[in-house]
């Protein structure tokens, strides 16, 4: 598993957030990933590379192109660990609603 | 209205923002009074808090125990570092598992929002190896041992 850490931060960019985006549509090479993003080659395969690091992307060789893709493993295993933190403190908190709703029912009463 | 936000913020913290109708004074009392904390912080159903410390002045005491009533549960640690009351809340807390987990700092803080309470909560993530540590065990364990572990970071 890849560090969550340097997933964060890979995700923390928006331009990185974007090539996922277009990545979760299927492969791309860095032509076609560079394209929408009137950025350099350089720039986008820069970005490419942090993602890779991640553990977010993987590439293959093909020929003289890298297309790129989603690498399923690394995206899952943050997005598990947020949802896990996620359902948990959703449920705790509809649990405060109405620990609150008392309260304030108690307060009117007394 | 009383949907909760969370994002990712930078490379370490997570940012949870949540509404309750209720004013920022009862929100506050919620997260200080272990009276208030034993009937909400628990996680999935079938969990309760026998034993709540929550000693809510700067420096005071903070200690969770959780049981599922079938002989599992686990205990957390920490402490207050600064209370604002009614507005403002920032602790640490491990979990023991039973091995401490590095300590997640917390801020919390309670803003009036319309007839409510805006909280927000900015929680620095446990380090990488703890993160691993907590999803590996819920992928061996299942996911209800993972919950009751997240639980420990709120």
């Amino acid at each position: 598993m890849q560090s969550l850490d340097v997933q964060f931060a890979a995700l923390a960019d928006p331009t990185r957030r974007a090539l996922l985006a277009r990545l979760a549509q299927g492969e791309a090479t860095v032509n076609q990933l560079a394209d929408p993003f009137e950025m350099t080659q350089p720039a986008i395969s820069q970005h490419l590379k942090v993602l890779e690091d991640a553990g977010l992307i993987v590439s293959r060789v093909e020929g003289t192109r890298r297309p790129r893709r989603l690498a399923s493993a690394g995206i899952e295993a943050m997005d598990q660990w947020l949802a896990m933190l996620r359902s948990t403190m959703e449920k705790n908190y509809d649990r405060l609603d109405e620990v609150l709703a008392d309260s304030e029912k108690k307060g009117t009463t007394r | 209205m009383n949907k909760m936000t969370l994002q990712t913020e930078g490379d370490t913290h997570v940012v949870v923002t949540r509404h309750f109708a209720a004013s920022p004074e009862a929100v506050y009392r919620a997260h200080t009074d272990p009276e208030l904390i034993k009937k909400w912080l628990l996680g999935p159903d079938g969990w309760s808090m026998p034993v709540c410390v929550s000693e809510a002045r700067p420096g005071g005491k903070i200690r969770y125990e959780w049981t599922n009533g079938k002989g599992r549960g686990f205990y957390q640690t920490g402490e207050f570092l600064e209370l604002e009351p009614f507005r403002r809340i920032v602790h640490v807390a491990r979990m023991h598992l039973p091995e401490p987990t590095p300590d997640n700092h917390t801020e919390t803080t309670f803003e009036q929002d319309g007839d409510g309470t805006l909280m927000t909560l900015r929680m620095t993530l446990p380090d990488e190896t703890s993160r691993e540590t907590m999803l590996a065990s819920g992928m061996e364990s299942g996911m209800e041992t993972s919950y009751a572990r997240l639980e420990g970071m709120l």
